[in-house]
C-alpha cells in the first residue's frame, strides 16, 4: 500500500534528522553543564551513607561509578594543572561509604589527596584519614599501612607516625618483610634520598592509575638527578681544592682525571656545570621534583 | 487528523485518569510531602530543604513509575482488548494512534505534576510560612521533570510498540538508570580507547540524558540554572522523544497484530 | 459493483523460535460479497475466519493477494469511514460509559460534531437495546451487554458494510435472537453484512450467500437455497424384506439392513419407479419421508473434504 509506504518513509527520515538533532543538542547540554556538573551534587549529600540508602542494594555498583568519577575529575584537573580539587575528597569519601571494601579507592585515591598541587590536592591530612578509614574496614590487608606510612613520610613529614605506620602493618599476618626494614629506615634513615627513592619505586610498580605513576616516575627521576648533582658538586669541590678554581667546563675535569664522561642526566641530557662549581639539569622543567634545581 | 489525535490523546487521559491505581500514586506523593515537615523536625534548620528534596524527587519518581507503569499497557492494552481492532477499522492511520497515545499519556503526567505541584507549595508554606523568590526557582526543577516525562513516556511507547508489557517495563526502567548515569557513560567514553571508546559514545548518545534534566539537589541549595541551559534541555527532550515516536511508529506501522 | 472483492489474498504466519517456518493461515482466498447483501463466512474453529476479517480491517498485512471495499482499495483510509467492524468477542476503555465510547468512536470515524451529539448516539444504544446504561462504566457491563456495545459501535458511523466477527458467539439464546434480529434490520436498511461464524443456523436464517472456509481454504459456497437442493431431492423409504435390496440396489444411495428391516435413501426423481418395484416384489412398506436439506449438511460435507494437499500425501 502506498500511504503505509510513504509513512515509512517519512517516519524513517524523521527518526535520523531527530536523533541528529538530538544529538546535537545533547552536545551543546554538555557543553553548557561542563564535564563537572554532574559531581557537583556531591557537594550538597551530607554523607554517602544517604547515597547508600538510596541505592537500593546496588552499592557497590554505585561505587564503582563514584569511583570512576573521582578518577575522571582527577585526570581532568591534573591535565588542566590545576590546584583545586574541591570535590575529590567528597568523591572519594562517597566511593569508600558505598564500598568500604574497594581498595583502589584508599590506595589510588589518597595518593591522589595527599601529593602537592599541581600534582594532586595538596590535602595530605585527608588523605591519611582516607586510608585509616580503609584500614578500619580492612585491617587485614597490610598494603594500605604503606599507602599511610608513605603519605606520613612524603607529604606531612611525620617520621614517627610513618614509622608507626610501617611497623603496624609489618605485623599483618602475610605482610612482606620490607615494611619492617621501611619502618626502621623512618627512624633512622628517613632523609636519605634512596628511602625516599626505595617508597616511590613502590607506588611505581603498585599503583596502576597513569597519572601516580607519572608522578611517581618524576620524582624518580628527580631523587636520581639530586643523587647525581650531589655526587658532582662534590668533584667540583675536589677539583678546586686540587686546582685552586672551579673547573669550567667538563673537558677540564676529565683531563683532571676526576671524570671519564660528560655526565648525564636521567634523561640523557648533559648535566650544566655552572662557574661557582654548582652543577644543574639542563632542563628544569623535566625535574619538577628537584631541589634547588635552579 | 487533528479531530482523530485529539480524540485519542483525550481518549487515554480519560482512561489513565479514571484508574485509581493512578490516583493511589498521587496520594503518595501528596502524603510524602505532608510527611515532609516531620522529616525537618528531625534535622532542624534543614526543614525547606529536605522538603524540596522528599518533593521533587518523588514527583520524579513516581511521576517516571505511572510514565511506564501505564505506557507499556498502552499499546498492548488495547490489542488484548481488541479496541485496536475497533480503531484500525476506522480512518485512523497507526501513526496517529501511536502519536495521540504520547500526547495522552504525556498529558496525563502533566496534570498530575500540576496537582502535585500545587500540593507540594502548599507543604512549602506551611514549612516556611512565605514564599521566597527562590522558591519561584523550583519550577525550573519542576519543568525539567516535565521533560523527563516526555523522554520516558516516548520511549516507553517505542518498547511497548514492540514488546510485550513486561518487557518493556524492564527496558524502561532500564534504560530510566542508565540514563541518570548518561554523563558517566560519556564521561567513561572519553577515557576510553578503541572500540570500547566508539561503542561507549554511541550508547552515550542512545540512551536518555536525564542526568542533566534532574536539577533537584542544584535547586534545592537555591542555585540558578541558566536560560541557555534551560532553553538547550527543552530543545534536547523534545528532540529525543520525537526520535523515540518516529521509531515507535516505524516499528508499529508494520506490526501484524495478533 | 462488489460491496468486498478479495484477490488471492494469503497469509502465512511465522512460526518458531527462530520465526524461520512459514504456517499458512490463509490460502489464496478469492471471494466476492454483493451490495447490499448478508455474506456468511463458515468454518470451524481455526479455519482462517477471523485471520480473512483482520486482514481486510488491516490489522495484519497480507503475504500476496489484495482485496477491494467499495470499488477502492481495502487500506485507502477513506474508505473505511464506510466500514463498521465487530471484532470477536470485544472487550472495551473499562473506565468509559457506552456514550462516551461511541463519542470517542465517532469521532474516530470523522462525524461531524452536530450529527455526532446524542441523538445518534442515544439512537444506536436505542437500538442495541442499552438505552437506559447512563454513566455506568464500561467495566460494570455483563459480557452479552458488552457484545451490544461492539456491535454499537460497529453501526455508529451508519457505515454501508459490516462485517462482524462471530457476533453470536458466547450468547444467550435471546441474545443471539437479537443478534439476529437486529443484523436482518441492517439488511433491510440495505447494508451489505459480512459476517463470520461457526453456528449454522445463524448463517440459514440471515444470509443469501455464504461461503465455506476450512483450513485455510475455500471449499465452496453459493446461493444457500441452492447449497440445500443439493442435499434435498432426497427420500428415505423404510421398508421390511431384505431379500428385495438387491433388486433395487442401483437405485439406492444408500442402504442399512437390520434384522429385516431396511433403510434406504433414494434420490426423489427415481421415488416412483423404487416404491413400483418393490410392490412388485410384494415387500411391505412401512415408511416414506422426503428429506430436509439443512446448510449443516453442506458444511459437512465440505468440511470433511480433503484438502488437495491431503489428497496428494495421504
Amino acid at each position: 500500500m502506498k500511504s503505509q509506504r510513504r509513512v515509512t518513509a517519512v517516519a524513517l527520515v524523521l527518526l535520523v534528522v531527530l536523533f541528529a538533532g538530538s544529538v546535537a543538542s545533547r552536545r551543546q547540554v554538555d557543553r553548557l553543564r561542563g564535564t563537572e556538573s554532574t559531581l557537583e551534587d556531591v557537594l550538597y549529600l551530607s554523607s554517602g551513607k544517604t547515597v547508600k540508602r538510596f541505592s537500593l542494594g546496588y552499592s557497590s555498583l554505585l561505587a564503582d561509578i563514584y569511583w570512576t568519577r573521582a578518577v575522571q575529575y582527577f585526570g581532568s584537573r591534573h591535565m588542566q594543572h590545576s590546584y583545586r580539587y574541591d570535590l575529590l575528597y567528597p568523591l572519594l569519601d562517597i566511593t569508600t561509604d558505598l564500598d568500604p571494601n574497594l581498595i583502589v579507592a584508599y590506595e589510588t585515591g589518597s595518593i591522589f589527596l595527599s601529593q602537592k598541587g599541581p600534582e594532586g590536592a595538596g590535602q595530605p591530612d585527608k588523605a591519611a584519614a582516607l586510608v585509616e578509614k580503609g584500614i578500619r574496614a580492612n585491617p587485614e590487608y597490610w598494603r594500605l599501612y604503606f599507602s599511610l606510612g608513605f603519605i606520613h613520610y612524603m607529604d606531612r613529614h611525620d617520621y614517627k607516625a610513618a614509622h608507626d605506620a610501617f611497623l603496624k602493618g609489618s605485623e599483618v599476618p602475610g605482610a612482606l618483610s620490607w615494611m619492617k626494614v621501611m619502618a626502621a629506615r623512618m627512624s633512622e634513615k628517613a632523609d636519605d634520598p634512596e628511602t625516599a627513592a626505595y617508597l616511590w619505586k613502590t607506588i611505581y610498580e603498585t599503583v596502576t592509575d597513569k597519572d601516580v605513576r607519572g608522578t611517581a616516575l618524576l620524582h624518580l627521576t628527580s631523587l636520581h638527578a639530586e643523587a647525581d648533582i650531589a655526587g658532582l658538586e662534590q668533584r667540583t669541590r675536589l677539583y678546586r681544592q686540587e686546582f685552586g678554581a672551579f673547573p669550567s667546563s667538563w673537558s677540564d675535569m676529565m683531563r683532571a682525571g676526576i671524570l671519564q664522561t660528560i655526565p648525564l642526566d636521567p634523561n640523557g641530557d648533559a648535566y650544566k656545570l655552572s662557574p661557582d662549581g654548582s652543577v644543574h639539569v639542563q632542563d628544569p622543567a623535566k625535574f619538577r621534583f628537584l631541589i634547588n634545581s635552579q | 487528523m487533528t479531530s482523530r489525535l485529539s480524540a485519542i490523546t483525550l481518549n487515554t487521559f480519560r482512561e489513565a485518569v479514571r484508574d485509581r491505581v493512578l490516583y493511589n500514586l498521587v496520594l503518595f506523593v501528596l502524603l510524602l510531602v505532608a510527611c515532609a515537615p516531620l522529616f525537618g523536625q528531625i534535622s532542624i534548620g534543614l526543614e525547606r530543604l529536605i522538603l524540596v528534596n522528599v518533593g521533587l524527587s518523588s514527583m520524579s519518581l513516581f511521576g517516571v513509575i505511572i510514565a511506564i507503569f501505564v505506557g507499556i499497557g498502552l499499546v498492548s492494552k488495547e490489542i488484548e482488548k481488541k479496541t485496536l481492532y475497533t480503531i484500525l477499522a476506522r480512518p485512523v492511520r497507526r501513526w496517529e494512534f501511536i502519536v495521540g497515545k504520547y500526547f495522552g499519556l504525556l498529558l496525563t503526567l502533566i496534570v498530575n505534576t500540576g496537582l502535585m505541584t500545587v500540593g507540594f507549595y502548599i507543604a512549602l508554606i506551611i514549612t516556611a510560612h512565605q514564599l521566597t523568590r527562590a522558591d519561584a526557582l523550583l519550577l525550573v526543577a519542576i519543568y525539567f521533570i516535565v521533560l523527563q516525562f516526555m523522554v520516558m513516556v516516548a520511549l516507553t511507547l517505542l518498547f511497548s510498540s514492540f514488546s510485550t508489557p513486561i518487557f518493556s517495563a524492564i527496558f524502561a526502567f532500564a534504560l530510566f538508570v542508565i540514563g541518570t548515569f548518561a554523563e558517566d557513560l560519556k564521561n567513561f567514553a572519553a577515557l576510553a580507547h578503541g572500540a570500547t571508546k566508539w561503542l561507549a559514545s554511541a550508547a552515550a548518545y542512545l540512551v536518555p540524558n536525564l542526568a542533566s534534566l534532574n536539577v533537584i539537589s542544584q535547586i534545592a541549595h537555591e542555585h540558578g540554572v541558566s536560560g541557555s541551559l534551560v532553553l538547550m534541555n527543552t530543545i534536547y527532550a523534545v528532540f529525543y522523544s520525537a526520535a523515540a515516536t518516529a521509531a515507535a511508529v516505524l516499528i508499529f506501522e508494520r506490526r501484524n497484530l495478533k | 459493483m462488489h460491496a468486498i472483492e478479495i484477490q488471492g489474498l494469503s497469509k502465512d504466519y511465522r512460526v518458531g523460535f527462530w520465526k524461520k517456518k512459514l504456517q499458512p493461515a490463509l490460502k489464496s482466498l478469492d471471494l466476492t460479497v454483493a451490495s447490499g447483501e448478508a455474506f456468511g463466512f463458515l468454518g470451524p474453529n481455526g479455519a482462517g475466519k477471523t485471520t480473512t476479517l483482520k486482514l481486510l480491517m488491516g490489522i495484519i498485512f497480507p503475504s500476496s493477494g489484495t482485496a477491494s471495499i467499495l470499488g477502492q482499495h481495502y487500506l485507502d483510509p477513506a474508505i473505511k469511514k464506510k466500514i463498521g467492524f465487530l471484532p470477536e468477542q470485544p472487550y472495551f476503555y473499562d473506565y468509559l460509559s457506552a456514550p462516551e465510547l461511541l463519542g470517542y468512536y465517532a469521532q474516530l470515524s470523522g462525524m461531524p460534531a452536530q450529527e455526532r451529539r446524542s441523538q445518534r448516539i442515544h439512537a444506536v444504544l436505542e437500538r442495541v437495546g442499552l438505552g437506559d446504561t447512563g454513566n455506568k462504566q464500561l467495566r460494570k457491563f455483563s459480557k452479552g451487554m458488552l457484545q451490544r456495545v461492539g456491535i454499537a459501535q460497529a453501526i455508529i458511523h451508519d457505515p454501508e458494510v459490516v462485517v462482524l466477527d462471530e457476533p453470536m458467539s458466547g450468547r444467550d439464546p435471546l441474545g443471539r435472537h437479537e443478534v439476529r434480529e437486529l443484523m436482518q434490520s441492517l439488511k433491510d436498511e440495505g447494508k451489505t453484512i459480512f459476517f463470520s461464524t461457526h453456528i449454522l443456523s445463524d448463517a440459514e436464517a440471515l444470509c443469501d450467500r455464504v461461503g465455506v472456509i476450512h483450513k485455510g481454504e475455500l471449499r465452496g459456497g453459493g446461493v444457500v437455497n441452492d447449497l440445500r437442493s443439493n442435499v434435498a431431492g432426497k427420500s428415505e423409504v423404510i421398508f421390511e424384506g431384505a431379500h428385495g435390496v438387491a433388486k433395487v440396489a442401483d437405485l439406492l444411495s444408500e442402504s442399512h439392513v437390520t434384522g429385516g428391516t431396511v433403510r434406504a435413501i433414494v434420490r426423489s426423481s427415481d421415488l416412483d419407479l423404487l416404491l413400483e418395484k418393490l410392490r412388485q416384489q410384494r415387500v411391505r412398506l412401512i415408511a416414506v419421508t422426503p428429506l430436509q436439506g439443512t446448510l449443516e449438511d453442506y458444511f459437512l460435507s465440505k468440511t470433511s473434504e480433503k484438502t488437495e494437499s491431503e489428497a496428494v500425501h495421504p
